[in-house]
């Protein structure tokens, strides 16, 4: 599967350059709600690359779709589920936090409390601990010293 | 012929590579004094021979020799001699024999500088970094040859991908590669170090120089690499959370960790462990990245060698040596006893908390990789994880690291207390906020992110200044205090400098994000429109041919308040053999901004399409970067930190030589 996309992107490539002229719309602030949309927006035959970004023929025409959605009146988030509809949540590049993705989103916060919660476990014992093992001195050196402080 | 003993040469150094992976392992365990010392010579003897191997192979390239397979398949005879150089690791076959060429010179480096160490520690270093040899020099020969002969060669050939032929892609891999593998010392080091089941201050400053010039190079191949995307792909993006990206970017990340941890270790003796255990996942993960890049196994805007049958060979490598090295790690670690006493609030505990800050970081850029793999593979989800996931994920971690960087450094070990940590401090603290609400004010209503990078950039910078400026001592007269701090050692230099670079990048990434401007149009020959502060006039689009492509390059000029600025040639490439266009943007380079333009296609109605930038302060971004290797490098020359301190004079060799 990944092998065709690949090669699918390879062929749809063209010289073309990411949003062109004649897809922008003339209400400045409709078109930027069309490019936040787009820059979240994964263009699918292509290699990790946003719609906004991409030269991909079929990111030029999800690109004028996301537009036409925008100029029927649509909300961003309702664009956005058009899309997901069509296409997948693959065209989604930042990923829901729905379900088995929970875990994706709270890896980070978790392993911050556990790493955290570790350093600070290790520095109370660091603090609590006897310095004698920073004097460097082997068991026959201490039981020396012992002896040589007892006479 | 030569192209035969180049293939034999290798074969040879697998050989040879077997010899010093067993020999010296064997006698350090039994305390044979002869086979310890087979180390030494059985690693320069590796490296000269894949050496000759790589010399023949790039002789290959440059005679254009195309009875070899490689050589028809990346080269053409009339390619530019630097590609037809820099062709030879253009690809996955040559840029293996590149890694295996750097891997064999690091050993033949621990051997050369190697002598203060204790025989058994060195024989066991170089036998491990051996053993990495063995299986890549195997990878090679079993899979990825680059010596194949075609029966029937043909007259000319396929070229190099037209992306891969320019200077900042050129050597981008050997400065990339030097990086990763040079990881391998550190994993050497602390796979010895648990053979012996000793770690101490001395094995902590023996490490770090190899770390320290593996970061440093680490760094400079990624921001050519950054650098490159944002001049190459045509939209002036710098970064894309892309796997390939994020494979070079979780080794860069834990070994800054591991340079941070082995400090402690060499002057306080503790978090021992945690630091063999950084050194393992360094090179763990650029095992990792290797098997991220060759197999193909995630979508990725480096479309290089993919190929399933060698994935699995390295998920095998990796596979072998994290397994070992990990079981040999949860063995041995409790032998490593910590000795220092700190309490909770001192520089030990700042560079831990850099430790947790950062290995989480990598955790989160690691999860966020593979989660679409994860996923697909556990409930047939399919689904992206892309920048907007990344950006909000990861940066948090960079933001608290750079809050607490100035303080930590310039905390005392031992015992601190905040309150006389902050005091040098107050002044750059009240600055960075004073820069943070004058940005705010120019820009109001603007996005946060330009006042918060001015004020992370300014208590960094500043705060590296300080800390420099408080180890002059008080209460001294100006020259004293300048001539104190011309002597301050040069790893203190190297520190303040490093952690500076960070700042000036973190203003650099703010700063374009935030102020960006960008205009989309279509324009005429000799027609004339704003952006920003500028006026832009197309002069003229001619066609045009060169060495190996074809070109449409436009003459644009940019004006502002009617005085000239640049004049701007940007370009769309054809490249005939390859078959494949490009987009040559251009830029004039300012410190202040990047006047970026690029010429896009001809339209039904007339003229072309045009695009111009504005990036601010787009330059801080690598320069920052470059600012942070000089800091290594500073580190790396003070007489304290030499690979193999007090033995010999002769200066580090940086990098590799580019054969």
């Amino acid at each position: 599967m990944i092998r065709a996309l690949a090669l699918a992107a390879a062929l749809l490539a063209g010289p073309a350059l990411a949003v062109q002229p004649d897809e922008i719309l003339d209400d400045p602030v409709l078109e930027d709600r069309a490019r936040e949309i787009s820059e979240g927006l994964r263009c699918l035959v292509c290699r990790n690359e946003s719609i906004d970004e991409s030269n991909a023929d079929l990111a030029r025409d999800m690109r004028i779709l996301v537009r036409e959605r925008l100029a029927m009146g649509d909300t961003d988030t309702e664009v956005v589920a058009f899309l997901v509809d069509r296409y997948g949540e693959y065209v989604l590049l930042q990923p829901t936090a729905t379900g088995s993705n929970l875990i994706l989103w709270i890896a980070g916060p978790a392993m911050l409390l556990i790493g955290g919660g570790g350093a600070a476990l290790y520095l109370r014992r660091r603090a609590a601990a006897t310095p004698t093992g920073a004097s460097g001195l082997s068991d026959v050196e201490k039981a020396r010293l012992a002896e040589l402080l007892k006479e | 012929m030569i192209v035969e003993l180049g293939h034999f040469a290798l074969i040879l150094a697998f050989v040879v590579a077997l010899v010093q992976m067993v020999v010296p392992l064997v006698g350090a365990h039994r305390g044979w004094r002869g086979w310890m010392a087979v180390g030494e010579p059985a690693a320069t003897t590796q490296f000269l021979l894949i050496l000759f191997s790589f010399a023949a192979l790039t002789w290959a390239f440059v005679t254009s020799d195309f009875s070899l397979r490689l050589v028809t398949l990346n080269s053409h005879t009339d390619k530019p001699m630097l590609y037809k150089i820099t062709g030879v690791w253009g690809n996955h076959e040559g840029s293996m024999l590149l890694w295996v060429l750097i891997l064999a010179l690091f050993g033949a480096m621990a051997g050369w500088f190697g002598g203060n160490l204790p025989d058994r520690l060195r024989a066991r270093v170089l036998a491990v970094q051996a053993s990495i040899g063995v299986a890549f020099i195997a990878f090679i020969l079993f899979t990825s040859n680059p010596f194949w002969r075609l029966e029937v060669p043909p007259f000319n050939g396929q070229d190099l991908n037209p992306l891969l032929q320019d200077p900042g892609l050129a050597f981008h891999p050997p400065f990339l590669y030097v990086g990763y593998v040079g990881l391998s010392m550190s994993f050497s080091f602390a796979v010895a170090a648990l053979l012996e089941g000793r770690v101490d201050a001395a094995w902590g400053r023996w490490v770090r120089p190899w770390t320290l010039l593996a970061w440093v190079n680490l760094t400079a191949g990624i921001a050519l690499g950054s650098w490159w995307a944002y001049y190459e792909l045509g939209w002036g993006g710098f970064w894309f959370w892309d796997p390939v990206e994020n494979a070079s970017f979780m080794p860069w990340l834990i070994a800054i960790a591991l340079l941070h941890s082995a400090i402690v270790v060499e002057k306080r003796e503790a978090l021992k462990s945690w630091t063999i255990l950084l050194a393992i996942l360094a090179f763990g993960f650029s095992l990792i990245g290797a098997f991220i890049v060759r197999s193909g196994v995630l979508t990725s805007v480096h479309a290089f060698a993919n190929d399933p049958e060698r994935g699995v060979y390295l998920l095998i490598i990796t596979g072998i040596f994290m397994g070992g090295a990990l079981t040999l790690y949860a063995a041995r670690a409790g032998v490593m006893e910590a000795k220092g006493v700190f309490s909770t609030v001192s520089r030990e505990s700042a560079l831990l908390a850099n430790n947790v800050l950062l290995a989480v970081a990598t955790f989160v850029v690691f999860v966020g990789t593979i989660w679409p793999l994860v996923a697909e593979m556990i409930w047939d989800r399919k689904l992206s994880v892309g920048p907007p996931f990344f950006d909000m994920a990861f940066t948090p971690f960079m933001v608290a690291l750079a809050i607490i960087l100035p303080l930590g450094s310039i905390m005392p070990w031992k015992r601190a207390t905040v309150g006389k940590a902050m005091q040098p401090l107050w002044g750059v603290l009240a600055l960075a906020l004073a820069a943070g609400a004058l940005v705010w004010t120019i820009q109001t209503g603007r996005s946060i992110m330009a006042p918060v990078g001015a004020i992370l950039a300014v208590w960094l910078v500043g705060g590296a200044a300080m800390d420099l400026w408080t180890r002059t001592g008080r209460g001294t007269g100006l020259p004293a205090k300048l001539r104190r701090l011309r002597n301050l050692p040069r790893a203190d230099w190297g520190k303040a400098v490093a952690h500076a670079g960070l700042g000036i990048t973190f203003w650099g990434i703010a700063a374009m994000l935030a102020w960006e401007i960008e205009d989309i149009r279509v324009a005429r020959e000799g027609e004339t429109f704003g952006v920003g502060a500028y006026e832009v006039t197309l002069v003229d689009v001619r066609e045009a041919r060169g060495p190996n492509y074809l070109t449409t390059m436009a003459e644009l000029r940019l004006d502002r308040n009617g005085r000239d600025v640049a004049t701007l040639y940007p370009e769309k490439r054809y490249y005939q053999v390859a078959g494949m266009p490009t987009t040559e943007a251009a830029i004039d380079n300012g410190v202040l901004r990047d006047l970026y333009v690029v010429i896009g296609d001809p339209q039904e109605g007339g003229g072309f399409a045009v695009r111009t930038y504005i990036k601010p302060f787009a330059n801080w971004i690598w320069a920052g970067a470059i600012i942070m290797s000089l800091g290594g490098i500073l580190s790396l020359t003070d007489r304290r930190y030499r690979i193999g301190a007090g033995v010999r004079k002769a200066p580090i060799p940086q990098g590799v030589p580019a054969e």
